[in-house]
């Protein structure tokens, strides 16, 4: 049986599976919850100076966008950090943290980007017996209009800074946790590095207006009559995630520098896809906020599974085994030619694939007497538009033309050998091959 | 209630009123909202869709479905109106199972078609709750005369109502809708759905009705040639075939279409009378819907005879699975040979027939049926004398668009010939009809 067991920059857990800070690790009731539901971890809803708790809004926080059968596909809120009371909150910490010592329990922070407030509240979390901190450096809403969250992640400077204050100050763990709302990701990871963070987090949610109401004009979540930007996460979001883990994990100024995955992660598959991309983690937010705790079950057994199927016994042995797969476009194998080929027996003939190539310039899918739909070789650029429409899994295949081989759409045989943009004779600053 | 399933003979009241409500309630309970969204979901928006060319009205299915996912029914409905004005009743009656939904992909795929009737019927409900959603063209100054008031000449009159021209639509009986009002079984139509349909349609303006009017009897066709500048044919089949065995003229042998057109009409199902043990002929839709309503208001033991195997059966598996389901008994190879009882029916004697491809044979072995009530299922015909119109099999020949023999006279729906005889087949005929008269009396 595979071992789920992770160490994350030196903080144990049973299993990868942390709950991100927000608002289901708002509380004791909660995480004791969670924890007995199965998962390993979680950071805690982030805390903020002492004093007067921030306010919430009153009407709706969330809105979201649903696939079929009003499947939730993208969650946005325009919550803020946590509204309770800071030594409320310390003192669960630290009386969940002695219940559970086998659990991970990491405590976010967001307090104002002045060295005092570090270092005045570092030493109550460390209080707690907490593992770790994550520095959020995320929130898009709310918190950045007060120079919090996203107001300094967006700013590498900031973020070294801090980072740097919060390394002195405590032995605990640094994560950092990052925005996406920057261009390039790599810049704010490589100041975190600089700072000395132990690890960053990605990624916190994306800026967005999720939509308008058409009777209101007005954004939603509306609130008499108004609505503002929120921060977007849920499935939606995976795609733009794992982009920027990859690109993390493959920056040569950070070599090493451990990840925590978060961003749309619902299934086992969704963290053993991060975890390939070089994520140590992942944590999860909206997948636990729309099915309740319970998806645990399905998260932890199904990556087990799935790494008893790969004959892989240690999370720790698959992290970052994509990752030398990931390369730039231009050192893509131009030689590597196929086909779309539509299997005739599985085909229920709905069309979709031709109105798809049809109108999307390819033209190269023929519909014949009885609705058969059939590729044109000669036309083919091998897309995979038409696997993507196709509505029959494994329907539509991509075939690999043989070396050798010539392909009908360009005449020319199928060169056998590697070949890429770099060379190409197309390419007006192409380095001259070898002679 | 008085009596019960066991009262012998031919009686009322067999079940409580409770009882009949739910027997006759909606046979598939509209689509909330909700759930039409998931089913609307299901549609792959195929290419040149197969559910479009098999739909006799050919609406754009795939397009009508999109718009209720998008959160637009009322579209949906446009779209569905503007190729059949009777799409709501379509949506309740067509066998989608032997049309548009036998054809969906996913049927192909998971022998689980999209819900397209179900779907017709959410995006239809929703715009006939509105004001009449077409207007009419200015006025041609043309009149034509509908003869008919059912699918065929309803759809015909909107048409050329809508195309500007005045329509008298005339009818035998005291009220439109034809076999919608008086034919289709009444768990398909519930809540007085098919008046307030004729009423939402004739809404459009220009038509007047006029009631009591019998092509044939005090009407006819030559002066109405001579007073409109068209007219169209919409009769249906007014005649029922005999069985023509011994017996057949005794009392409570019935023909099935009078005991639905009884139902469809009565205000109080608890007195309508039905005998403990029914026995219909035939093997159609009629024979279907009047064994099944048999069944319903509570007759013990219905037994649906047929004399050919059930692949040969006209009713669909769907409506052989209903009978069965509601507890009727289908027997294939078997014939009445002679209905037996002493001024009304007792007894039924039927006879095994066998088909090894030399027609029909009786293999000369008999059994008896009780049966106090008899039901004739066996078709209806056309029910039309010297009108110098040319017949083809039985029924009013016309071309493809609804001519017939005789210059300036259309026909459609079931009276004519070609198609099957359906709802959705009428209105598609009358609709084309329309535009082929609009076309003649614009063009010459
Ligand atoms: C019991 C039964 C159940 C059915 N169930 C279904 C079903 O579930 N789904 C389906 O798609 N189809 C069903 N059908 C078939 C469908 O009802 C017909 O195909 C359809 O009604 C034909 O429409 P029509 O306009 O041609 O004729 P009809 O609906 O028959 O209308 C003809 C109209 O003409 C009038 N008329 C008749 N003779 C004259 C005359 N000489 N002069 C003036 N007016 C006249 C009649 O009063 C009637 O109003 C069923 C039929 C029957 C009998
Ligand atoms: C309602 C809500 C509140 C959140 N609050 C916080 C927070 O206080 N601190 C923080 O670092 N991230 C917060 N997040 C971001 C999540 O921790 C997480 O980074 C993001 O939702 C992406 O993960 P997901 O796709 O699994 O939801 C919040 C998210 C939501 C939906
Ligand atoms: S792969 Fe692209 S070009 Fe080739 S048949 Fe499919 S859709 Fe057309």
């Amino acid at each position: 049986m595979a071992n789920l067991a992770s160490n994350f920059v030196g903080i144990k857990s049973p299993n990868p599976f942390w709950l991100a800070s927000a608002p289901p690790t708002d509380k004791a009731y909660n995480v004791e919850r969670a924890f007995e539901a199965g998962w390993g971890g979680v950071v805690w809803k982030t805390l903020g100076e002492e004093g007067p708790p921030i306010v919430n809004v009153n009407g709706p926080r969330y809105g979201a966008i649903w696939g079929a059968d009003r499947r939730l596909l993208g969650l946005n809120n325009i919550e803020l950090i946590t509204d309770r009371d800071l030594y409320v909150n310390l003192r669960e910490i630290k009386e969940v943290k002695k219940k559970w010592p086998d659990r991970a329990v990491v405590v976010s922070i967001m307090v104002p980007c002045e060295e005092g407030a570090w270092k005045k509240i570092l030493p109550l979390v460390e209080e707690t017996g907490a593992d770790g901190i994550e520095l959020n450096f995320g929130c898009p809403h709310g918190m950045s209009e007060r120079g919090m969250g996203a107001a300094v992640g967006q700013v590498p400077e900031y973020i070294e800074m801090v980072t740097r204050w919060c390394k002195a100050t405590t032995r605990m763990p640094v994560i950092v946790k990052l925005t996406p709302n920057i261009t390039d990701i790599r810049y704010p990871a490589r100041a975190a590095h600089t700072g000395g963070a132990d690890a960053v987090s990605l990624i916190n949610t994306v800026s967005s207006i999720i939509s308008v109401d058409l009777d209101d004009f007005a954004p939603q979540p509306t609130i008499d009559g108004k609505g503002s930007h929120g921060g977007y996460c849920g499935p939606a979001v995976k795609p733009i995630a794992l982009n920027m883990v990859a690109d993390i994990a493959k920056d040569p100024e950070t070599p090493g520098l451990p990840i925590s995955g978060i961003g749309g992660v619902t299934t086992w598959r969704d963290a053993a896809e991060f975890i390939s991309l070089g994520a140590g983690n992942v944590q999860v937010c909206t997948a636990a906020m729309t099915y309740g705790f319970k998806i645990i079950d399905e998260m932890t057994s199904g990556l087990s599974t799935w790494m008893d199927q790969k004959g892989i016994e240690n999370v720790a042995d698959f992290i970052g085994r994509a990752v030398p797969n990931v390369t730039d476009w231009q050192y893509l194998n131009l030689n590597y030619v196929t086909k779309a080929k539509i299997n005739q027996d599985s085909c229920i003939q709905c069309g979709r694939c031709y109105a798809a190539c049809e109108d999307t310039s390819h033209q190269a899918i023929a519909m014949k007497d009885g609705r058969v739909f059939e590729v044109i070789d000669e036309e083919c650029v091998a897309c995979n538009l038409c696997v993507n429409v196709c509505p029959v899994d494994n329907c539509i295949t991509m075939e690999r033309l043989a070396p050798g081989t010539v392909d009908p759409r360009t005449g020319q045989k199928v060169d056998a050998d590697y070949g890429n943009w770099t060379s190409h004779p197309n390419n007006p600053s192409a380095k001259a091959a070898a002679e | 209630m008085v009596n019960s399933v066991l009262t012998p003979g031919v009686t009322s009241s067999r079940l409580s009123k409770d009882e009949l409500a739910g027997n006759f309630s909606d046979l598939h309970p509209p689509l909330d909202g909700h759930e039409a969204l998931v089913a609307a979901d299901r549609c792959y928006f195929c290419y040149d869709a197969p559910c479009v060319t098999a739909c006799p009205t050919s609406i754009d299915i795939p397009l009508f479905i999109r718009q209720i996912s998008t959160g637009m029914p009322e579209s949906a409905a446009k779209t569905i109106f503007d190729q059949n004005i009777l799409g709501g009743m379509c949506a309740r009656v067509c066998p989608t199972e032997t049309l548009c939904e036998q054809v969906c992909v996913r049927e192909t795929a998971e022998g689980k078609p999209v819900e397209i009737g179900l779907l017709q019927r959410f995006a239809t409900d929703r715009l006939m709750s509105e004001p009449h959603p077409y207007k009419r063209a200015a006025e041609t100054g043309k009149q034509v005369a509908v003869v008919g008031a059912g699918p065929a000449g309803l759809a015909c009159a909107h048409r050329l109502a809508m195309n500007g021209h005045g329509v008298t639509l005339y009818d035998a009986r005291n009220k439109a809708g034809g076999l919608n009002e008086f034919g289709i079984a009444a768990y398909k139509t519930v809540d007085g759905f098919a008046q307030d349909e004729v009423d939402w349609l004739l809404s459009i303006g220009g038509i007047s009705q006029v009631f009591g009017k019998r092509l044939g009897e005090n009407l006819d066709l030559d002066q109405l040639r001579k007073d409109f500048d068209a007219v169209f044919l919409a009769i249906g089949l007014g005649g029922v075939n005999a069985l023509g065995t011994e017996g057949e003229e005794k009392d409570n042998v019935d023909d099935a279409v009078n005991f639905i057109s009884e139902l469809r009409q009565s205000e109080d199902l608890s007195k309508l009378s039905v005998g403990r043990n029914v026995v219909v002929v035939g093997g159609g839709m009629t024979a279907v819907d009047a064994a099944v309503q048999s069944k319903l208001l509570g007759a013990q033991h219905v037994t649906l005879a047929y004399r050919r195997g059930q692949e040969q059966m006209n009713a669909s598996g769907f409506e052989q699975d209903l009978a069965t389901s509601s507890g009727v008994t289908i027997l294939t190879n078997v014939q009445p040979l002679k209905v037996i009882g002493n001024g009304a029916a007792q007894e039924v004697e039927l006879g095994y027939t066998k088909d090894d491809g030399n027609g029909l044979e009786l293999t000369g072995e008999t059994f008896r049926l009780p049966a106090d009530q008899v039901f004739k299922a066996i078709g209806q015909r056309l029910d039309l004398d010297d009108s110098g119109l040319e017949l083809a099999g039985g029924k009013i020949s016309v071309d493809e668009s609804g001519k017939t023999s005789l210059n300036g006279v259309w026909a459609g729906g079931d009276c004519a010939s070609g198609g099957d005889d359906l709802t959705v087949t009428a209105v598609a005929e009358g609709r084309d009809a329309a535009e082929d008269i609009h076309d003649k009396l614009m063009n010459s």
